[in-house]
């Protein structure tokens, strides 16, 4: 397995997700002017502030010579994993349906949140099967720009199809997010986006090592599509 | 009196100094020299009022590997690395605009920091606002929190620690003061000083504006002859992504080996980086302004050499290698440009292409201030206000609940989860777990303890012991969570020191904090000096912020302040034997009053091993340091932290002499909580108080004994958020 860690001018947390991908592979970082991704076998386009997200989480960085390719890679049915900013820059690209606004408090918040795996649904085509229905992960969150939006029939299409991959349990879901989305995938499964951090859960001790089974996830969705 | 001698008045120079100029010169100042002299002459780059009592303090140990003088102070923690911290005020900006103001004082911190090459890896904030039913302080907390917020989370470093107090004399000054800590390979790390006669300097970062030109308004005004341009907003405008990639650009420069030394520009901009890299050099420089991208193009060589726009670095590297690292500035979308060169002239001059517009002796200018004697003289009693907000009735129930509720108290998590705690995969105790942020060194294999402590009310009563107490509580912070303290980096926040009182302050706690570090054995390795703190009303409380990092050799065994589980025993260790002179209930009930009691310095040393080495033994369950509201506040935030119940009895310390209310709400060094198996806390010496468990917080106490449900102790303490207006 050889993961692909996207880095933009502006990135913060390449580092970290290149150590979570490292726990299960070979890992290496893809400089944001790369056209070519190598022979990488998942890609993760990490948190942060993508050329200083001034003008809109994510705006610039989908126009990324490595965004080209990227999506490529998914129309191919490559895994791909957005993490926070990386799910922004997935949504901007409409790899991923929806979009993410600025919190209902209008703050950054940053907190260790519940997330509820909605896990496979028979019939459905995108949901992640790695995960047990409605296994329990505790992943910080840490983000301004993290309320997921996306109009009512969308919102229904996406529960149908079993797109909604995490849910932020009860009294956890702090930024208003439409329905506690906190992850969605594409109608394919193999393109995963979401606000948590799963690479900051991978040793006790920092907390949790349950954002590895989001990592083993992403992985064996894309294996799937 | 000629022009030019009424400018360096208005420019903050004395009529000795600037004749002193003229004689080191041998001629009078040009503008642009008077510029650059008003700024290195002036209190924030010259210290001049307080570099002579600088020379009082600790600087030497085993583990220092860069001391004051250099961009910040270094320590060795092993494996061939280093950390790297320093802490830096950035109060009148802050005041003015705190938004701007904290994120660029964030901005400022990072950069000290990884001009050593070390890769910042945690920011600490110290705040100091007015009381919280000002309309203002509640607008400069707000934004203050903001600014550090957006900065530090924009750049992706982690905010793990802090503290923040609410006192009416900070209503107008509110302080500001901001650390970073770094980790660097120590053979990889690089100086400030200039080195290389024939070297290019070069610039690097964001172009060079009109903005943060402070004191130099007077003379942009005098030459455009009109007043608009001198009231542009001297407050700079922060831009993190700027920061974040001249932060890599400079790592990677750094670990390309292509330079020879780097520096930051703060305060005074250009003039101060070149300045300072030549002086500690011992060479000269020349600067010309015609090379340095402006974002405006009618800018005068004097705006160019004060301008204090953010997010710039200044480099000395062998001409061979500029066009490498001109391109690794285009890799990262950073400016750079060549702008000068390393001479033997021992002189700075500034050209503007083919012409000599300034030329001035190194030393001179860098080191030729004249330091100043302070004129101390001792108030009498209090000479700040005092405010009774609870009435003599008071039971000892509802004094814990206002205790709780007290802002300086209170929960402050509205405050740090703002901020990005987690990112760099380091931090092993987020915020409030602990008294003591713990970040993991997967490069050393071990870990550090980091916290920042400042009591300013304390050191407004007594400025020596005051200042002894912060020392002390940063140094039992560190106990807490098993670290042992390797350096300590200081901010000292006074009024101004032209004044006999102030000076006093300043004079007393300078000394104590000399002392304190040299009866603990910690090096004091860098800091900050912030005078002239003072609003309409008068100074600020004396404010000595102090910084420390401690080793831990093993990141699994670390203790929090919560108490884990029910049945387990509750004990204090350390000489703790409070009172309530400067106490947070003193405050709130109006009698604060000169004098705190002398803290009993070698036993409070002696209680940080125990604590430290039981901790690192794994034999305690929770270790929280007794500080603000004394021991009832202290036994609820455990409480809360853990969500149990507690039960004691404060006997032990009736024992030792305190009333009912000393022991309860009364303050002082020396004092942990602990909580585990009542043996081994016997074995450590600790005096034994009652035991964890059940739904409420029961202290016996005598007359005042009290009971309070541990849900009603909980809103009280987390009740910031309401008191601001937020649910």
């Amino acid at each position: 397995m050889i993961w692909g860690v996207l880095q933009f001018p502006g990135s913060c947390d390449e580092r970290d997700a290149l150590h979570a991908c490292s726990l299960s592979g070979e890992a290496r970082l893809i400089w944001h002017e790369e056209r070519d991704l190598g022979d990488v076998d998942a890609v993760v386009i990490p948190g942060g502030f993508s050329y200083g997200d001034y003008l809109r989480a994510g705006a610039i960085a989908r126009f990324s010579p490595a965004m080209e390719a990227v999506a490529e890679f998914a129309a191919a049915g490559g895994p791909v994993l957005g993490i926070c900013n990386g799910f922004q820059v997935l949504c901007e690209a409409r790899l991923l349906p929806g979009a993410l606004l600025r919190n209902k408090e209008l703050r950054f918040t940053c907190r260790q949140v519940d997330l509820v795996a909605d896990g496979p649904i028979s019939g459905a085509t995108g949901n992640l099967s790695a995960h047990r229905r409605q296994e329990t992960l505790s992943i910080p969150a840490k983000h301004g720009e993290g309320r997921y939006y996306a109009p009512e029939e969308e919102l229904d299409r996406l529960e149908a199809n079993g797109q909604v991959a995490y849910r932020y349990a009860s009294e956890h879901n702090f930024n208003g997010s439409a329905r506690d989305i906190a992850g969605v995938t594409n109608e394919a499964g193999n393109v995963l986006g979401l606000m948590p951090h799963p690479e900051h859960a991978v040793d006790p001790l920092t907390g949790s090592t349950d954002g590895l089974r989001v990592f083993e996830a992403a992985a064996a969705a894309g294996a799937r599509a | 009196m000629t022009v030019e001698t009424a400018k360096h008045r208005e420019l903050g120079l004395t009529d000795s100094e600037f004749e002193l100029i003229v004689a080191k010169l041998g001629r009078e100042p040009n503008d642009v020299e008077l510029a650059m002299f008003s700024l290195l002459w002036s209190e924030h780059c010259a210290y001049k009022h307080s570099r002579k009592l600088l020379g009082r303090l600790p600087t030497e140990g085993e583990r220092v590997v860069m001391g004051p003088g250099e961009n910040a102070g270094a320590v060795d923690v092993g494996n061939g690395y280093a950390v790297a911290f320093k802490v830096e005020s950035h109060n009148h900006p802050s005041a003015v605009e705190p938004f701007q103001g904290a994120a660029t004082g964030v901005g400022g911190i990072l950069r000290d920091v990884f001009a050593l090459g070390a890769r910042p890896i945690a920011i600490l904030d110290s705040l100091r606002f007015g009381e919280l039913d000002s309309v203002r302080s509640r607008h400069l907390l707000d934004g203050a929190v903001r600014g550090i917020g957006h900065y530090g989370n924009s750049i992706g470093v982690a905010n793990v620690g802090g503290e923040i107090y609410f006192e009416e004399p900070y209503e107008h000054n509110c302080l500001v003061n901001a650390m970073c800590v770094g980790i660097a390979k120590t053979e990889d790390m690089v100086r400030a000083a200039a080195a290389g006669v024939g070297n290019a300097v070069v610039l690097m970062g964001a172009s060079t504006g009109r903005d943060g030109i402070g004191g130099a308004s007077v003379l942009a005004s005098a030459e455009l002859g009109d007043g608009d341009e001198a009231k542009r907003p001297t407050v700079q405008i922060g831009d993190p992504f700027e920061e974040s990639k001249v932060l890599e650009c400079c790592l990677e420069l750094l670990e390309k080996g292509l330079l020879v030394s780097l520096q930051d520009l703060g305060a005074a901009g250009l003039t101060s980086s070149a300045g300072e890299m030549a002086s500690a050099g011992g060479v000269g420089i020349d600067i010309d302004v015609a090379k340095v991208p402006l974002r405006e193009a009618d800018m005068e060589p004097f705006e160019i050499m004060v301008s204090e726009s953010q997010e710039r670095m200044l480099a000395v590297v062998e001409p061979a290698k500029v066009p490498q690292v001109l391109a690794v500035c285009e890799k990262w979308q950073t400016g750079g440009a060549e702008i000068g060169t390393i001479t033997d002239s021992g002189q700075v001059r500034i050209l503007r292409g083919g012409d000599v517009v300034g030329d001035m002796p190194v030393d001179a200018l860098v080191d030729g201030c004249p330091l100043y004697d302070l004129d101390p003289a001792e108030p009498e009693g209090w000479i700040y206000g005092n405010r009774a907000t609870l009435g003599p009735g008071a039971s000892a129930e509802d004094e814990l609940l206002a205790l709780l509720a007290a802002p300086s108290i209170a929960s402050k998590r509205w405050a740090f989860e703002q901020y990005d705690s987690v990112v760099g995969s380091r931090t092993v105790r987020r915020p409030e777990s602990a008294d003591a942020a713990v970040l993991q060194l997967p490069e050393s294999g071990n870990a550090i303890a980091v916290s920042i402590d400042g009591n300013g009310r304390r050191v407004a009563c007594d400025p020596y012991n005051g200042t002894i107490e912060a020392v002390l509580e940063c140094a039992q912070n560190l106990a807490c969570v098993g670290g042992e303290p390797l350096g300590l980096t200081n901010c000292l926040n006074f009024g101004n020191p032209e004044k006999p009182g102030t000076a006093w302050q300043l004079d007393r706690s300078v000394s104590a904090l000399a002392d304190a570090c040299t009866a603990l054995g910690v090096p004091v390795v860098g800091g900050n000096v912030s005078l002239y703190n003072e609003g309409p009303e008068g100074p600020i409380y004396p404010t000595p912020v102090v910084g420390m990092v401690g080793e831990l050799p093993d990141p699994e065994q670390v203790a929090g302040s919560a108490f884990a589980a029910e049945g387990d025993a509750i004990g204090l260790v350390g000489p703790f034997a409070p009172t309530l002179a400067g106490s947070e209930l003193a405050k709130q009930r109006g009698v604060l009053d000169a004098g705190l009691p002398e803290p009993d310095v070698a036993g409070v040393a002696a209680a940080c091993a125990i604590v430290r080495d039981a901790v690192r033994a794994g034999q305690l369950a929770s270790v929280h340091d007794v500080s603000d509201g004394g021991l009832a506040c202290a036994l609820a935030e455990c409480a809360i932290g853990g969500g149990i119940g507690a039960r004691i009895d404060v006997a032990p310390l009736r024992d030792r002499g305190c009333s009912p209310e000393e022991a309860l709400f009364g303050e002082g060094s020396g004092g942990f909580l602990v909580s585990g198996d009542s043996v081994t806390l016997e074995r450590l010496g600790a005096k034994l108080l009652g035991e964890v468990g059940g739904t409420t917080i029961e202290i016996a106490a005598g007359d005042r004994s009290l009971i309070v449900g541990l849900s009603g102790a909980e809103s009280a303490w987390r009740s910031l958020p309401a008191r601001l207006g937020i649910n």
